[in-house]
């Protein structure tokens, strides 16, 4: 059998046609090819049209993705030299997997200049071997195959071993405030302007006769948010109901409608006026989110209410709805955790609560010392925030301006630990 | 009891979910739960959905103010789900996607739904001048903060902040205006963003233990928590 040399085409040219330069590339890298064992066995050397052979990746690596379950093996690899920004011959790269030494299989292409990849299709048990193709518009080169590697599964995420650490600290810090509290300690809440308005707010709407509008937001029941107003619908319902005043409550999830009516219904049982109760001060409108702001202006010009609450998860809304509560000359009490409609609702509301006061609100309304002592655990976060924001500023600016490695340490480790993920 | 179930189960699940967080093998977990809910809410659609119904039907049978609205409301609700359900007008296949192109479901969406949705946010143009106009009037200290920094903000993001700010020497550069409104956005405006965000965090856990402690209990309808 004659001794070949392949070309481009996929066939194979004879050694003695080859010119003595051919020949050379040709022996050296068929040699070169000895190396790199098992991974060139489906290989093809390949020439291009100047008769250089396209250099494959190297240093190509496979490892275990940390602190995973098993799901995940990263591979890195220097790119191939004919991998160039400017007039560079790979196209892309062929990503081909092994599992349990089978067939190889193609996982991924990726674009040239890829150094990396991350393989999330594994499982724990099984053997993965990986070899990247170099591909050019005409050839390909092959790398060397990694050795076989099994996923490992991990019980713990210890990349997450500092957060897991503060939301400690900030969760015993909770739960000893309100053991304190239940043991008697008198603790000192700030005052929250918007929720001490909500008595005359209510008492506003007795007064003229018209009813008080709750909104809820548009997000569902796994919405923290919601939960939060739904927590204070409690308590607002409960001066409703005591003050005999009407409430109307448009909502954008089934969900919550259900939760909404049971919460008010508790209320008015609470308040001695069971009787007073009906359904339809809940109702559901539509999921569609301006569908919902459409109904809900409806109902505000056509009712007139006295006092809105907008309190939950809003996004572009926010402002249409407290635009229209405010042009019928409602009181409006507002809150949301998203700051980016914040600006709206203190633009556009007699009050705001601010992100945390929201989920502060019904332990505020509440005044019981087990939910106020939860509020005083947030504290202690905070004074951990302000220590490390002030540290993290004096560390980043020393370090930076006078160079002083120590403090660019502090800086750094300050950053891996609360960006970590 | 009424109150002890769902009391455990908001115990339990908030407890398997935190510690998921830290635990690789769990981690998929959250994922499962959302789509426990998933099928909940698909299941509450139906109360949903009966509640328009009756609120509306109701409305009509009394003649009710603003009566026509509830017409509408009513063809149009069981109009698009005699439409979704049936998949009318598309290539006939009861596979297909109820919003496959060309479908009724499809056209009526893009050419009703849409505009509509168009238009209501388009309403949001008029409502910022408003609000603006309030909240821009310099009545006091802090309003005529927000005034200057908007105006720079506002003139720094045309052409002519950077036309009137442009003689400003280059080792002064921070005082022309498109700098200045950048300074702005990234540092007061970015540093207060975050302090909020730190707040809503501590709050989030603060309110999450409550909920899963069980003291907070409002939200199941018992005011004595």
């Amino acid at each position: 059998m004659p001794l070949t040399c392949p070309t481009a085409s996929g066939g194979s040219r004879s050694i003695r046609n080859l010119k003595p330069l051919q020949f050379i590339v040709c022996a050296l890298l068929v040699v070169g090819s000895l190396g790199q064992v098992n991974a060139q066995s489906d290989s093809t050397i390949l020439f291009d049209s100047a008769m250089n052979a396209l250099a494959p990746v190297t240093s190509l690596l496979a490892a275990d993705h940390k602190y995973d379950n098993g799901e995940r093996i990263d591979l890195s690899w220097i790119p191939s030299i004919d991998d160039q920004p400017v007039n560079g011959k790979i196209t892309g790269y062929g990503v081909y997997r092994l599992t349990n030494a089978g067939n190889p299989a193609l996982i991924a292409d990726l674009p040239s200049g890829s150094s990396t990849f991350s393989d999330d299709n594994v499982e724990p048990g099984s053997d993965y071997s990986y070899y990247i193709v170099a591909r050019s518009a005409y050839e390909s080169a092959v790398s060397v195959r990694t050795a076989p590697l099994s996923p490992q599964r991990e019980w713990l995420n210890l990349n997450r071993g500092f957060l897991f650490l503060i939301a400690a600290l900030i969760s015993a810090a909770v739960i000893y405030f309100v053991q304190s509290a239940k043991r008697g300690k008198k603790l000192f809440v700030r005052k929250i302007s918007g929720l001490e308005a909500i008595d005359d707010a209510v008492g506003r709407a007795t007064e003229m006769g018209r009813p008080v509008l709750f909104i809820p937001g548009i997000h569902d029941m796994d919405d923290v948010q919601t939960l939060a107003a739904l927590t204070i619908l409690g308590r607002v319902s409960r001066t409703i109901a005591d003050y005999d005043t009407k409430i109307f409550m448009p909502v954008a999830r089934s969900l919550v409608m259900t939760a909404a009516r049971e919460t008010i219904k508790a209320s008015y049982q609470a308040a001695g006026r069971p009787d007073a109760y009906s359904d339809d001060m809940v109702s559901y409108v539509t999921d569609e989110q301006f569908g919902y702001v459409a109904a809900v202006d409806g109902l505000m010009v056509r009712e007139k209410p006295a006092t809105v609450f907008l309190l939950g998860s809003f996004f572009a809304e926010s402002l249409i709805l407290a635009e229209t509560g405010n042009s019928v000359g409602a009181i409006q009490i507002a809150g949301t955790a998203r700051p980016a409609q914040l600006p709206f609702f203190i633009a556009a509301c007699d009050f705001t609560l601010i992100g945390e006061e929201l989920f502060a609100a019904s332990a505020y309304l509440a005044g019981e010392p087990r939910q106020l002592g939860s509020l005083k655990g947030q504290d202690v976060g905070k004074a951990v925030a302000m220590v490390v924001i002030v540290v993290g500023a004096l560390a980043a600016t020393l370090g930076e301006a006078w160079d002083i490695s120590f403090m660019q340490n502090i800086y750094h480790w300050l950053s891996s630990v609360f960006s970590s993920n | 009891m009424r109150r002890l179930i769902p009391l455990a189960i908001t115990f339990v699940v908030g407890t398997v979910l935190i510690v998921s967080v830290f635990t690789p093998p769990l981690e998929n977990i959250e994922r499962t739960f959302t789509l426990f809910f998933d099928i909940i809410a698909v299941f509450a659609f139906f109360l949903g959905g009966g509640n328009l119904l009756r609120v509306h039907i109701s409305k009509l049978r009394r003649r009710k103010q603003d009566w026509g609205f509830s017409v509408v409301t009513i063809v149009g609700f069981l109009g698009m789900l005699m439409i979704g359900l049936f998949k009318l007008g598309g290539s006939g296949n009861i596979a297909a996607p109820v919003d496959e192109t060309g479908s009724l479901f499809y056209i009526i969406f893009d050419a009703v739904l849409v505009p509509l949705q168009s238009t209501m946010y388009s309403l949001l143009a008029f409502f910022v001048a408003s609000a603006s106009y309030r909240a821009f009037r310099a009545k006091n200290r802090e309003a005529t903060l927000l005034l200057i920094a908007a105006f720079v903000i506002l003139l720094g993001r045309t052409p002519f902040g950077t036309m009137v700010s442009g003689w400003i020497p280059e080792w002064l550069s921070i005082a022309q205006i498109p700098n200045l409104a950048i300074w702005i956005m990234n540092s007061p405006n970015l540093a207060g963003q975050r302090a909020i965000l730190i707040g809503i965090g501590l709050g989030v856990i603060s309110m999450s233990l409550r909920l899963i402690l069980g003291i907070e209990r409002s939200y199941l309808g018992d005011d004595n928590a």
